[in-house]
């Protein structure tokens, strides 16, 4: 309990910075997946660390304490987590929560006002192309999802870069990306600190969509020229020119994909995976370890009423708490055996 | 390489397979300049497509009242219905426009470039352009 509470905390801290350079140098599809995992292993991880951290400072209190008959005592003494640091655990596992809360909501409408969308788009085809000089397209995810793509986009592309386009977006649509991303934005809400997450992943589904639409034309410069040709152009054709800081996405994606294909190493996803586990063990741990607690300071408790008890017996013959006492040591006799 | 591209699109299902093409085809038409016969359009796609497949799908298309047909030789050409300012394109350009949070659900092609990103851009691919002057135009 004195670490391992602390295990999943310090590995929410440690993701972010590690999962951007994860991103950038392996093969996408695998390293969008170990980002999804790690964001889902993170969030977990976040919420469940505060809760317990929540959990012992609660049980303090002498109400609390005797609702679930158990000793204060027993758990200060025992309990090395101080009541300041359980009090700001309940209000940062209360902010984490709503926030959570509130932007699964937000997602969810997202992806029903996408869906609805998608249905009011015309034409009965995949492909909806606008009437519009202007370069654009996106995927618009729904059942089934469209792709959305300007005239102008497509005048401003050879023949094959047309088709690369069209594989891009579909693997979006295909692989369900935008779920990908749910996860990551539903992630950073529980946790600003996971925002890295949700910035990597999103460059990762661009590179593991790149990848895909290579492997369907036939050639990564193809897609690399498609990419930075379209950019160039959407940079021209450029409304107010508002942001500096985009991170420098395509350069990024059209440098990967005209370099030799990334290479499946498997090392960094053994030692991510370790990680993760470390994570999830250490929080099982944690709430075996305060399960086990509470559990001696019931037994605590019990051994204080029964005392008291014994010396009453002479006058009321009660029997309820010895029985409570022998049902709970049958009860941690067993479960130390396993 | 071709064999994977077979292998490819033996995967995926012929309905898919449909949808794309008709995507493709739309595609092809809206980049051209001037109306299309399906002999142009053949030319224009990539992987070796039969004739009769594009006209099929030339023909679905037009039936859906998504190309207008004129004749031009012994042919038909096509080329897509402009539309303009339809509910579709404003509600779509204002979408955009605005960059309502909304936007977070699309998955955008390419972002926005800084200065500094659209100049090294250039140089990758100029320095591709010099290397090579193959497919793609």
């Amino acid at each position: 309990m004195r670490i391992s509470v602390y295990v999943p905390l310090v590995v929410g801290a440690v993701l972010p910075v590690l999962a951007p350079q994860v991103a950038r140098h392996r093969a996408p599809r695998p390293a969008a997946w170990l980002l999804a995992c790690a964001a889902l292993v993170a969030m977990t991880g976040w919420l469940g660390s505060l809760a317990l951290l929540a959990f012992t400072g609660f049980a303090q209190i002498p109400e609390v304490a005797e609702e679930g008959h158990w000793s204060v005592a027993a758990l200060r003494t025992e309990d090395p987590v101080l009541l300041s640091v359980a009090a700001v655990s309940a209000m940062a596992l209360a902010a984490g929560l709503m926030s959570l809360g509130a932007a699964a909501v937000r997602q969810a409408r997202h992806l029903l006002w996408a869906r609805r969308e998608c249905g009011r788009l015309p034409g009965g085809t995949e492909l909806v192309v606008l009437d519009d000089e202007a370069p654009q397209a996106f995927a618009l995810p729904g059942s089934p999802g469209r792709i959305v793509v300007s005239r102008g986009m497509l005048r401003c592309l050879g023949d094959t870069e047309r088709e690369a386009l069209l594989a891009h977006e579909r693997t979006h649509l295909r692989c369900r990306h935008h779920l990908f991303q749910a996860v990551w934005r539903l992630t950073e809400a529980v946790n600003p600190l996971f925002r890295p997450l949700t910035r990597a992943g999103g460059f990762v589904l661009e590179r593991w969509a790149d990848e895909e639409a290579a492997a369907r034309v036939g050639s990564r410069t193809v897609v690399a020229r498609a990419v930075g040709r379209a950019a160039l152009a959407s940079a021209a054709a450029a409304r107010p020119a508002a942001l500096a800081a985009t991170g420098g996405a395509v350069p990024q994606r059209v440098r990967a994909l005209l370099a030799p294909p990334p290479p499946r190493r498997t090392l960094p996803f053994v030692a991510g995976a370790l990680l993760l586990t470390l994570c999830c063990a250490s929080l099982a741990n944690a709430a075996s370890d305060s399960e086990h607690l509470v559990d001696s300071a019931e037994r605590a408790q019990c051994a204080a009423d029964a005392d008291a008890a014994g010396r009453a017996r002479a006058v009321h013959p009660a029997r309820e708490r010895d029985a409570c006492c022998d049902h709970l040591a049958a009860d941690t006799h067993g479960r130390h055996g396993s | 390489m071709r064999d994977d591209k077979s292998e490819e699109s033996g995967r995926v299902t012929g309905r898919r397979a449909r949808g794309e093409l008709e995507g493709s085809v739309l595609a092809a038409l809206w980049a051209a300049e001037k109306p299309l016969t399906a002999r142009q359009v053949l030319e224009r796609l990539p992987g070796n497509l039969a004739y009769t497949s594009v006209l099929t799908i030339l023909s679905r298309l037009h039936g859906k009242g998504m190309l207008v047909r004129r004749p031009a030789g012994r042919g038909n050409a096509y080329s897509p219905v402009r539309d303009e300012a339809t509910e579709t394109a404003v509600r779509m350009h204002s979408l955009l426009e605005r960059g309502s949070d909304r936007e977070a659900v699309l998955s955008r092609f390419v972002s926005e470039l800084s200065r500094e990103d659209e100049q090294l851009l250039q140089r990758l691919l100029g320095e591709q352009d010099t290397g090579r002057h193959d497919d793609g135009q």
